[in-house]
């Protein structure tokens, strides 16, 4: 792939002639009358660090227990490496998953949980003894090896649940939740680690979660699931700065919703959100048509706070402040506006004595550029 | 120290005097002298010697206790498997039905199990004997095995069998590494359990027994009808200590079973 000397960005999912690892083709999952998985299509490249993101029950653990092969599509086609998966049962595919309970063997010691899946390929025993060696310094439990799960921490379960899942050395790894039972400290670190191990590896990984922070850190690509239905792929960037709906920008992050009408679009689109007042100027943020219902959406960090009217930017509100928070390296304005929303705003605390004029019940103007906001359909 | 202790005691007592005095006064009389049963002539172990000379009896209990073996392996097997399919291959076409019919013969009374199979091995021209005898005992120990193997599945992980799957193993290699090893104190008390039933059965006996095969149960049952001997108790003594070693062992066992469940639910 990359042949140039310098320092290529990864996005095989750009390269038109780069050939997916993972194709998953129109697949539909019902469950009797239920349908898990709506319609999913998406290309998982190798090498990548794909998460699937969505509230609980919106069919993540479905769609990644099609790719390790315990569920078939009701329709549709998953393929791996080229090769169709419809009548490969789980146990002659080249994924393994990490279960959501971790599912470690609690008869089987830390070691011969980590062998399981080395000894059913028929290795000779030196090879199974020097792989899981390997897999327990990849995952530093050399001292627990002897130990039955029962009798290490959460923490260190889940690790040996990775160690196992990578023993076999996978084409495609599986994440349902890897951290859900984990404290948060240790999950930011295990995060990390997690990227680390995924680097070193160079296996694909598809990692489930509800947890959009962890998304965000980790993956390359992300897939923001609801109901079923994909609502959008795309870059933790792209998914930050450029949803494809009000679900995504609500889902991800802090964000400003107003409600209104599609007006004139140009360089921008507008919003029509009060009677009366300048429309708002954003980005498109998907295909609109004018006149239709639609949301302008802004994220709280892009908004500037002052006293006096910013006479040189279109998008300008005025408005009441509510509330103050005051997080140390930031501070939030809730702002109520007169004609109804109450948008929130963040500021940095560069210097020590900064914004601290403002107060409750403040009359102040808030102001964002022109390509700040988005204005998505719906 | 408890208001309620004097009345808790005359009730523990009387309780277990109902339950064991017969029994105790069995094993007494086993070590009586004298010929006759009710008086007392004595302690000697002489009828524990003339037992072992006892032919006929020698061999019923070498019966019994090949068929319970047999019986209670079998019934392991069908009914561990009956078990399985139940509770871990989910919903299928007939399942209630099924299941339904597994459970049926626990509450069937026995006079009824025994003729029907009575009519069954003699529509089918099989000679009464030791196998007929084995068929039985399977038949009615292994609803009781798979009563007891099915509930410690209801609580088994299922991405247990699952993940053994996606590392590779097949169908039978998940359930013989990892699913039986967990479950097997479970089977190890249902053999236990299937075992006791057999060597306990009269009346599915006496109908599925031929005479070139009849049980000690049978054998007691028609000698005690000629009157009792302290031959009969000294067997009777035998057989009970053999009875109380077994369920000892069971109870144990499902005890360090719990325990060790107990222990690895906290963990997981
Ligand atoms: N085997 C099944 N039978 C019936 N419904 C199921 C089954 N598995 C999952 N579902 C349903 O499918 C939906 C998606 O479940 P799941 O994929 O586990 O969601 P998530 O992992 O995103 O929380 C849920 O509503 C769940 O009840
Ligand atoms: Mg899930």
């Amino acid at each position: 792939m990359a042949s140039s000397g310098q320092a290529e960005v990864f996005a095989p999912w750009e390269d038109p002639n780069e050939v997916p690892l993972i194709k998953i083709a129109g697949v539909t999952k019902r469950f009797g009358d239920f349908t898990a998985i709506d319609n999913v299509s998406i290309d998982i490249y190798r090498q990548e660090f794909f998460a699937l993101l969505g509230p609980s029950g919106c069919g993540k653990t479905t769609l990644m227990r099609m790719l390790a092969g315990f569920e078939t599509p009701s329709e549709g086609l998953i393929s791996i490496d080229g090769q169709d998966m419809g009548a490969v049962p789980p146990n002659q595919r080249a994924v393994n998953m990490m279960f959501q309970s971790y599912a470690l063997f609690p008869h089987l010691s830390v070691w011969d949980n980590i062998a399981f899946g080395l000894r059913r390929d028929g290795l000779s025993k030196d090879k199974v003894a020097a792989r899981v060696e390997e897999m327990l310094k990849l995952v530093q439990l050399g001292q627990f090896a002897r130990r039955k799960p029962h009798q290490i921490s959460g923490g260190q379960r889940q690790r040996v649940a990775l160690a196992r899942s990578l023993a076999k050395a996978p084409k495609l790894l599986l994440l349902d939740e890897p951290l859900g039972a984990l404290d948060k400290k240790l999950r930011q670190e295990t995060q990390f680690e997690l990227m680390d191990i995924q680097e070193k590896t160079g296996t694909t990984f598809v990692i489930v979660t509800h947890d959009q922070e962890e998304a965000m850190t980790v993956a390359s690509r992300v897939a923001v699931m609801d109901h079923g239905q994909l609502i959008q792929v795309a870059t933790p960037e792209v998914i930050y700065e450029q949803p494809n709906s009000v679900y995504v920008a609500d889902f991800i992050g802090d964000v400003n919703l107003i409600e209104g009408a599609v007006g004139a679009i140009g360089d921008g689109a507008e919003l029509l959100w009060a009677e009366g007042r300048a429309a708002l100027m954003g980005q498109p943020g998907a295909d609109l048509s004018k006149g239709s219902k639609a949301t302008f959406a802004i994220r709280p960090e892009k908004i500037a706070i002052s006293a006096e009217e910013p006479m040189d930017r279109r998008n300008r509100v005025q408005g009441k402040i509510l509330d103050i928070g005051y997080l140390g390296n930031l501070s939030t304005y809730h702002v109520e506006l007169p004609e109804g929303p109450v948008v929130k705003c963040e500021v940095g605390n560069r210097s020590r004595i900064e914004r601290r004029d403002f107060t409750w019940e403040d009359e102040v103007w808030l102001s964002w550029s022109d390509t700040a906001g988005l204005v998505l359909p719906g | 120290m408890n208001r309620l202790s004097t009345f808790n005691i005359v009730s523990l007592t009387l309780g277990f005097a109902f339950l064991y005095i017969p029994m105790l006064i069995l094993v007494i009389y086993s070590f009586n002298e004298s010929k006759l049963v009710t008086v007392w002539a004595g302690f000697s172990t002489k009828w524990y010697g003339e037992l072992l000379q006892n032919e006929a009896m020698i061999d019923a209990a070498w019966v019994t206790v090949k068929v319970a073996f047999l019986s209670s392996s079998l019934a392991t097997i069908l009914g561990t498997m009956a078990a399985y399919v139940m509770v871990r291959r989910g919903r299928f076409f007939g399942r209630t039905l099924f299941s339904g019919m597994i459970y049926a013969p626990l509450v069937m009374p026995e006079v009824i199990t025994g003729l029907s199979l009575l009519l069954l091995f003699i529509a089918i021209g099989l000679d009464r004997g030791v196998l007929t005898i084995v068929l039985a005992h399977t038949t009615f120990a292994m609803c009781y095995v798979s009563v007891v193997v099915s509930s410690r599945l209801i609580s088994f992980d299922d991405s247990l069998e699952e993940a053994a799957l996606d590392l590779g193993a097949t169908q039978w290699e998940a359930f013989r590494l990892v699913t039986l090893p967990i479950i097997a104190p479970a089977v190890i008390s249902g053999w236990l359990l299937a075992f006791t039933l057999s060597l306990d059965d009269l009346v599915i006996a006496s109908f599925t027994s031929g005479p070139s095969a009849t049980t000690l149960p049978i054998k007691i049952f028609s000698s005690v009808r000629l009157g009792v001997s302290p031959e009969i108790n000294a067997l009777s003594t035998i057989i009970i200590a053999i009875v109380t070693v077994g369920v000892l062992t069971a109870s144990i066992i499902s005890k360090r079973q719990i325990t060790r469940r107990l222990q690895e639910e906290a963990a997981a």
